[in-house]
């Protein structure tokens, strides 16, 4: 299954590699064009000189993770996370390290060693040290060199009513969506960014548009959700299973409002269920693109995600489905607009 | 003049960001070694170094901002004391009891000064002092008479001579970045015994204290294949943790990081394994504060590297580094550079 | 100016949508201009041709203004929101909020001290009784601005979003003023300001002027205990040195400062320690551009009831037409 291939397959910011490899093999039969520029950023392209407007697909293709600053005397590895992770998830979970992919675990004191007001107290990533069962560090270096990263081992898994749980859904969901969606026959240049560095700092997006100059842009996102006991309705921000959502502001962008109201009329004419995302914070490549040259019309449409930025976050694949409809019904209009002129 | 000195004469030269024109000159007599040498529109001082051999020719962007941190004049009180805000990033507890020059009609020595101890309240020593609470005293009895030399929006600097420590070590001013423009003035200067088909942009960039700027819009105009960031990190110093910090005297140190090209990076440690220039390795998941950020997402990007000079003391006037790690990272980036031909900048954009 | 600061402060213009005040302000320059229209941003851009020799100056004044976006309504009909641009929880409490349909909502705060209330913890009351009756109404995702009128003091006005229309209307009267003017002038009436400098971008990129020159509000320091700043209401134009967004290009605030002495336009010199305008965009565009910032000093910005003395917005108007004739040869 793809989704599963996508977030098993291992790609920090600056290192997308192995996810790079499968969605090249995936969108190769179904594009004309396919390169990949000095960042990373793997540019896919459908009918690259057909008349028409440049619709523009973008997913990143990268996800948080830790990076291995130093190796100590005993050959515990330091580390410090790249792209936002909240440490507190950190602990007591199990990573493979580096190239070699050595298994490896992150500890912390024991609780029978801890007074009881230190449990009251949040691990800080200076306690947190990743453990490979080296002796010390030359056997350590050995095997894991400075800059290498440590990924989660979460396997994907569907549960519960229709549920998945795995890493990496943001934002391995919109590549999965970009890869399904090239796969539309359609008359218009159709240009997919699998774009790079996404987490820190919305760094591939721009270089990406700049390259594609596109007239409208889809940003395909996996978004927070946080309809979780504990969380008042009102700071929810999206809902599982409520269907994709649009985002109307965030900290980077205010999408094109006529772009934004067309795809809220396409939802409600074809009945398929859509959400507003409830929050402004936060941000994706829409921010970069939307700002590229001169301009470019922009959307975000995401799935809700519960748990982001953690080993292990969960889905509903109705709203999948549901964000796939969505687009897929967006681009048949403008086909169908563009062989009426 | 021995580059030692020029770095020597640029850190106790004043070029806030903004204003760096006062360096321009001394920069630009130190370089015989460039072909072309011009200032664009924000100011950046752009040397070019051409390559030998055919067109498409390798174009590979050195850069090292020449701005320094600095304060700003915000108001002159009622009896002559000078108020100030920062430009850049300024611990204020560094500041207390500096000696300034005050950039007016005609430069001012001044001291940075604050309550006296002996009227203040016990315990008030254990906190520090307020950014607010400084002045700059110039010595002036009234607002009339500052006012007359000073206005609102001048600009301000610490006074510090270089000081020779032991060995190669200098301690001074702005040695945030003038080093790194120093160590690119090293690599030209190697590079003219060497023989290269790569055109070589030196940049002496404008404003990277306060948001990158310059290397924003100098790389827009440049165009190149590769961008190699010369700055300052972290050296190694009590109270830090080794895993933050790169050893002066050990040569540069080499990030890896999102914000390094995979290839470049390789070929920059084959060169100084190759070379026996000594390096330490500078993993930095957080990419942000140096003109490498800013040149890696220029146009339709570009192939970066980040080069650090082991620095201690950052954005105080005792910074203090070890010469002998400038020379390296300059003999380190011309020998990267000799060995570079079109066919390796092809292969950048191919993951 | 006080009809057009009235008609143009009272406009509708949240960050994104702006075309209320864009349209407005077509009417108003239409016939004095060679050239205007809207771009992808929603940025509106009016051109004065100039004589051959003569460069290309941008002005840019921002016709968005901070406010409100909806991001939930409970069964009851009450609203939760989120800000757009930098807006301060202490003048939001008892204050009133207009939507696009007309719809008016008083903004009250849940049970709790003052030292800790967060955005999340204040609500908007539309009236409605149900969340049927709130939906006729308003939609979660709507955009909303603070709801007041201009008052007019004599030599100094109240109104909200005098940040930026203040120096739209600046802008209005300078062009009107402007005849046949040697170098070619754009008038960029921006989008998005408030939330980032966005539409300046965009839009410098397109038109790549040789000096760009914001007309944007600053902040003065002569209100009771105020944050010291050594600009005051009714002393001029402020020509900014610096602020988070720019350090002004210093032969573009000497080029400002002989004008102003050279025409007797009464000014000051403004330090800014946080906060941006336009001309932070527009420097950084392609390979850089000489950039500036006119400022009007301004009381109480971000708050319901900006002040404005009519006396500084004079002196700005004078530099603006002034600059637009100078020779930009030695920039």
């Amino acid at each position: 299954m793809l989704l599963a291939r996508l977030t098993e397959a291992n790609g920090a910011p600056g290192q997308e590699g192995d996810v790079r490899d499968l969605i090249r093999a995936e969108v190769e039969p179904h594009v004309h064009e396919i390169r990949t520029d000095a960042l990373g950023n793997l540019i896919a392209v459908k009918n690259p000189d057909a008349p028409g407007p440049r619709v523009m697909l973008a997913a990143h293709m990268d996800e948080v993770a830790l990076m291995i600053v130093g190796i100590e005397s005993n050959g515990f590895l330091k580390f410090r996370p790249i792209g936002g992770v909240d440490p507190r998830v950190l602990v007591a979970k199990s990573v493979l390290v580096g190239a070699k992919k050595i298994p490896g675990v992150i500890g912390s004191k024991p609780i029978h060693l801890q007074r009881p007001p230190e449990r009251e107290r949040a691990f800080s990533i200076q306690e947190l040290l990743i453990d490979i069962g080296a002796k010390n560090k030359e056997e350590a270096e050995g095997l894991v060199k400075l800059g290498e990263i440590a990924y989660f081992t979460t396997k994907y898994e569907e549960f519960g009513t229709g549920k998945v749980k795995a890493k990496a859904l943001d934002d391995r969901v919109g590549c999965a969506l970009a890869i399904r969606l090239l796969q539309e026959e359609v008359s218009f240049p159709l240009i997919a960014a699998f774009t790079v560095q996404e987490e820190v700092g919305l760094r591939g997006a721009g270089v990406a548009t700049y390259q594609i100059k596109p007239d409208l842009a889809l940003v395909l996102e996996g978004t927070t959700a946080s309809d979780v006991p504990g969380t008042d309705e009102h700071k929810h921000a999206t809902t599982v299973g409520a269907g994709p959502c649009i985002t109307v502001m965030d900290r980077v962008s205010i999408p094109h409002p006529p772009l934004v109201q067309e795809l809220f009329a396409i939802a409600e004419a074809e009945g398929i269920k859509v959400q507003v995302r409830r929050n402004t914070a936060g941000g994706t490549d829409a921010g970069q693109i939307q700002l590229s040259e001169e301009g470019v019309k922009v959307a975000t449409i995401a799935v809700p995600c519960r748990y982001i930025h953690s080993p292990a976050s969960v889905m509903s694949k109705h709203d999948f489905e549901g964000a796939y409809q969505l687009v897929k019904s967006y681009l048949t209009r403008l086909q169908e607009r563009e062989a009426s002129k | 003049m021995e580059i030692k000195q020029v770095l020597r004469n640029l850190s106790e030269a004043s070029g806030v960001s903004g204003h760096e024109h006062n360096l321009v000159s001394t920069i630009q007599d130190s370089c015989p070694w460039a072909d072309e040498i011009a200032c664009d529109k924000l100011g950046n001082l752009i040397m070019l170094k051409r390559g030998s051999g055919p067109e498409p020719r390798p174009k590979v962007m050195l850069a090292g901002h020449m701005d320094e941190i600095g304060l700003i004049i915000t108001k002159i009180e009622k009896d002559g004391f000078l108020r100030f805000g920062t430009i850049g990033g300024f611990d204020q507890r560094v500041l207390l009891a500096q000696e300034v020059l005050v950039h007016g009609k005609e430069p001012l020595t001044g001291v940075i000064g604050a309550k006296p101890p002996h009227i203040q309240a016990p315990g008030e020593q254990s906190k520090a002092v307020k950014m607010e609470d400084l002045f700059i005293d110039v010595g002036f009895d009234s607002q009339d008479e500052a006012a007359k030399l000073v206005r609102v929006g001048d600009l301000v600097t610490l006074k510090r001579d270089v000081v020779d420590l032991q060995g190669s070590f200098l301690a001074g001013k702005s040695f945030d970045d003038r080093a790194g423009v120093a160590a690119i003035l090293e690599c030209f200067k190697a590079l003219d015994g060497l023989s290269h088909t790569a055109d070589v942009y030196g940049v002496a960039t404008v404003q990277e204290e306060v948001g990158l700027r310059g290397a924003i819009t100098s790389t827009y105009g440049i165009v190149p294949d590769i961008g190699i960031a010369i700055d300052v990190g972290f050296g190694d110093s009590p109270g830090l943790p080794e895993s933050d910090t790169i050893k002066l005297g050990k040569g540069p140190g080499i990030a890896i990081g999102p914000h390094v090209h995979p290839k470049v990076h390789a070929r920059m440690l084959e060169t100084a394994k190759e070379w026996n220039i000594g390096y330490s390795l500078d993993p930095s998941p957080y990419p942000g504060g140096t003109d490498t950020y800013a040149i890696q997402v220029a146009r339709a990007g570009v192939a970066t590297i980040l080069l650090s000079i082991p620095l201690r003391y950052m954005h105080t006037p005792i910074e203090t580094i070890d010469y002998a790690d400038v020379k390296q990272t300059g003999r380190l980036m011309a020998l990267f550079i000799a060995g570079l031909d079109q066919e390796f900048v092809e292969g950048l954009t191919c993951f | 100016m006080k009809t057009v600061l009235k008609q143009l402060t009272e406009a509708f213009g949240p960050s994104g949508y702006e075309t209320e005040v864009t349209e407005l302000i077509r009417t108003m320059i239409e016939e004095h201009v060679d050239e205007i229209k809207t771009d992808v941003l929603g940025n509106l851009i009016a051109v004065k041709k100039g004589a051959e020799d003569g460069r290309t100056i941008m002005f840019a004044a921002h016709t968005d203004e901070i406010g409100l976006v909806v991001t939930h309504i409970d069964d009851k009909g009450f609203l939760r929101f989120s800000n757009v641009g930098g807006v301060s929880i202490s003048t939001l409490v008892g204050n009133r909020v207009r939507f696009a349909s007309g719809a008016v909502g008083a903004i009250y705060q849940e049970k709790g001290s003052w030292k800790e209330l967060t955005l999340d913890k204040l609500y908007i009351d539309i009236g409605a009784e149900s969340k049927e009756e709130a939906l006729e109404k308003v939609k979660v995702g709507e955009f909303g601005i603070f709801h007041r009128e201009f008052v007019d003091l004599g030599n100094r006005l109240i109104a909200k979003a005098m940040d930026d229309r203040v120096g739209c209307a600046i802008l209005i009267e300078a062009l009107k003023r402007i005849e046949d003017p040697n170098n070619t002038l754009c008038f960029v009436f921006t989008a998005q300001e408030e939330v980032g400098l966005r539409g300046a971008r965009t839009a410098a990129y397109g038109i790549e002027p040789d000096l760009g020159i914001a007309l944007d509000v600053t902040l003065t320091g002569d209100m009771p205990e105020a944050r010291r700043m050594d600009v005051s209401l009714g002393k001029g134009a402020a020509i900014k040195v610096k602020d988070s967004s720019l350090i002004v290009h210093p032969k573009v605030k000497e080029l400002l400062v002989n004008i102003a002495e050279e025409n007797n336009i009464p000014y000051q010199m403004e330090v800014l320690e946080f906060g941006g305008t336009d001309a932070g965009a527009i420097h950084l565009t392609k390979a850089g551009i000489p950039s500036g910032t006119i400022s009007i000093p301004t009381r109480y910005v971000h708050s319901p009831s900006e002040m404005v003395d009519i006396r500084d917005i004079k002196a700005c108007t004078d530099l603006v037409v002034a600059l637009a004739d100078q020779d930009l040869s030695g920039i």
